[in-house]
């Protein structure tokens, strides 16, 4: 009895699981380690090993580490505006950066096109001004421009949450002890913000390794990331053998840096940072 | 005893143009006990907050130690807080919230080590070094607050109902706990709560407020004894409030009777608030039938009437068992009369009621609201 009733609740969210998160990842697994005949092989997972796409790789590291560290730079400090305004203006201020999220993120992507452009809006004022011209569409710099703006948000939110589940109470007694606002920020209120932190990393780091939208659009040809050469291989080459196998070498990026993460995490759960 | 430590003069504070303290006028002596006692919201987390630093008033001057430290900040000043509900850092141990203010007075960590030892012992937590602040009852959560505070050796503790969020029994173990410490640290303290028992055990000066004014400052005896005006009477134990007349100097008229009191000064027929303890209430009996003229009547009320010569007539309609004693209550002309008595009076036995002169206390009426600041040097009754 106990048991059937078990399986009435817990069998609709199994069924979402299975549907949704299990086959298409068991799909990816077999694709990725089988050739067109369905034998099992490595040779998709090799398949990474070309120049052009360490080369890709390499610099959707590299970019999405940069925009993760300028997000968190530029959150945090926001999100610390934020908690300490009056409540009147945090509202408004909250859904300034919450509203564009809910603009699609392609439009979002499209609009810093149209800025950015050779002869863009951005341009044109700075020809305007008899300034020189800003030449960064199509170079990773704008890539790079595009993930910090499209990400921002996903950065401030579980910082500012985090800020606010603060006890007021626990900064002011590390005042209340002689620490400075510098060492009070550093001992107390970073750390115990520390996971809002790694939640924020973690929304913006990965999403940024995995996009082809952004490098598409802002990238133009020239510069591709990791996910535009995964997406090729699917809708442009057909090869869903490779698509897959390169999916999973980047999958093993992301469970690599998630494990980072967890692993900070922990360290503050067991109390195991000092001072 | 002697020498003013802390002296708060003239502070009023406002948050968006509501008063929270207005005028207020205090003085806190070397290794004093004082507590700020008041119903939810009168303002003593506020004027602890002046103290400490995390509030600016908008009008005074806070003078410690012969210094103006109103707008000083709270990591300069003297004074260490125990927050209301702990503020431990939750990602530290036990030990390294014990050390926090000493790390940052660059402290060496033998002294550091040797501190927290004598930190822990003296709140009954030794080996609790590398325990999880999270880990730990409220109770002992608490005595870390403590402990965090006291290593600094500040020469104040501001303390805001640190027994708030602990059980009754666990309250008065930490209630004897703390004046243990405070004899041992010879410090002030300066202790906030809404609890009247808690402070008439606890401390050697009690402020009483209400909505920003102080009420009345005195010992726990003055407090509860003579209670200055209605309000304290009534928030300071439980007791009979009522109106009465004051005929002349040592006559009051209650319900239309006349008793004998000590208070003098208040005039001829002026209206007064009048207070007994539900203790100071004597009752006797009367046997069954007895009417007023008839023998035995006449024989208990002239019994009764040589302490004072008034007295009303009521009966029971209450009883209660509380332990040490009973609490009844007995109506007589058309009041509810709070009485404790250690002899039990049967519910609709008919009661003669009587009172010690000494033992009412008279009060001006307030008359205005303007009355309700009263001047803290000012004598009492
Ligand atoms: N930062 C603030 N902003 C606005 N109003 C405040 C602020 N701090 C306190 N108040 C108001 O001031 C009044 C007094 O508050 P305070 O915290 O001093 O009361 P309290 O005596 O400590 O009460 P309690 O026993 O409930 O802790 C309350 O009405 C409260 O709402
Ligand atoms: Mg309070």
């Amino acid at each position: 009895m106990k048991n059937f009733r078990r399986l009435w609740l817990d069998g609709p969210y199994l069924l979402w699981t299975a549907a949704f998160i299990v086959i298409p990842l068991f799909t990816i697994v077999y694709y990725g380690l089988t050739d067109k005949t369905g034998a099992f092989t490595w040779d998709n997972i090799l398949a990474m090993g070309t120049l052009e796409r360490m080369k890709a790789l390499i610099l959707s590291l590299v970019l999405s580490l940069i925009a993760t560290a300028v997000c968190l730079v530029m959150a945090y400090p926001l999100a610390l505006i934020l908690t300490n305004l009056k409540s009147g203006a945090t509202g408004f201020i909250v859904s300034i950066f919450i509203i564009p999220m809910w603009m699609n993120s392609l439009l979002r992507i499209l609009a810093w096109q149209t800025l950015l452009e050779r002869n863009g809006v951005i341009n044109q004022i700075l020809q305007a001004m008899h300034l020189p011209k800003l030449y960064i569409i199509n170079t990773p710099y704008a890539i790079a421009l595009g993930m910090i703006y499209d990400f921002l948000p996903f950065m401030i939110l579980p910082i500012y949450n985090s800020l606010l589940k603060l006890d007021p109470n626990v900064v002011n007694a590390a005042y209340d002890l002689g620490a400075n606002r510098f060492q009070t920020f550093w001992k107390v209120i970073f750390p115990l913000t520390l996971p809002g932190v790694i939640s924020g990393i973690t929304m913006v780091f990965v999403p940024a390794l995995t996009t082809f939208v952004i490098s598409a659009f802002l990238g133009g040809s020239k510069v591709l990331l990791i996910g535009n050469v995964i997406e090729q291989q699917f809708t442009q080459v057909g090869d869903w053998n490779i698509g897959s196998g390169l999916s999973l070498v980047l999958m093993v990026f992301i469970l690599i840096s998630m494990a980072v993460m967890q692993h900070y995490d922990k360290d503050i759960a067991e109390n195991k940072t000092a001072l | 005893m002697s020498n003013r430590l802390i002296d708060l003069q003239h502070i009023t504070k406002a948050f968006d143009g509501t008063t929270v303290l207005d005028d207020m006028n205090l003085y806190i002596r070397e290794n004093e006990f004082l507590t700020l006692l008041g119903p939810s919201g009168c303002g003593k987390t506020t004027t602890l907050r002046i103290l400490g630093g995390f509030e600016t008033p908008d009008e005074g001057r806070v003078i410690f130690d012969g210094q103006d430290i109103t707008s000083l900040a709270p990591n300069k000043r003297q004074l260490n807080t125990v927050f209301q509900k702990y503020a431990l850092f939750t990602h530290m141990s036990v030990a390294d919230n014990i050390a926090f203010g000493l790390r940052i007075r660059k402290k060496s960590e033998d002294y550091i080590r040797e501190k927290i030892r004598y930190a822990l012992k003296l709140v009954n937590l030794e080996g609790y070094e590398d325990r999880s602040p999270d880990s730990l009852s409220g109770g002992q959560q608490q005595r870390i607050a403590i402990a965090r505070a006291i290593v600094n050796e500040p020469k104040v503790l501001l303390l805001d109902e640190p027994l708030g969020a602990l059980d009754l029994k666990l309250r008065q173990d930490m209630q004897y706990e703390l004046i243990r410490l405070k004899n041992e640290l010879g410090i002030t303290f300066i202790y906030v709560t809404h609890d009247q028992e808690e402070a008439l055990t606890m401390s050697d000066t009690i402020v009483v407020m209400n909505q920003g004014y102080i009420q009345q400052i005195g010992t726990p005896e003055d407090i509860y004894n003579e209670p200055q005006n209605a309000f304290v009477a009534d928030f300071i134990g439980d007791s009979n409030l009522v109106d009465g007349t004051m005929i002349e100097d040592r006559l009051v008229e209650i319900f239309g009777v006349r008793f004998a009191c000590v208070d003098t000064g208040f005039g001829t027929n002026r209206p007064v608030d009048v207070v007994i303890r539900p203790e100071d209430l004597e009752l006797t009996a009367l046997p069954e039938g007895a009417e007023p003229g008839s023998e035995e009547y006449e024989e208990a009320a002239g019994r009764i009437t040589q302490m004072n010569p008034g007295f009303l007539e009521g009966i029971v309609s209450h009883v209660i068992f509380k332990g040490m004693h009973y609490e009844m209550e007995v109506r007589a002309r058309g009041f509810e009369w709070l009485v404790l008595s250690t002899r039990m009076f049967q519910v609709g036995t008919k009661v003669l009621m009587s009172v010690d002169p000494f033992n009412i206390q008279i009060m001006n009426k307030p008359e205005s609201e303007d009355e309700k600041a009263v001047n803290p040097e000012g004598g009492i009754g």
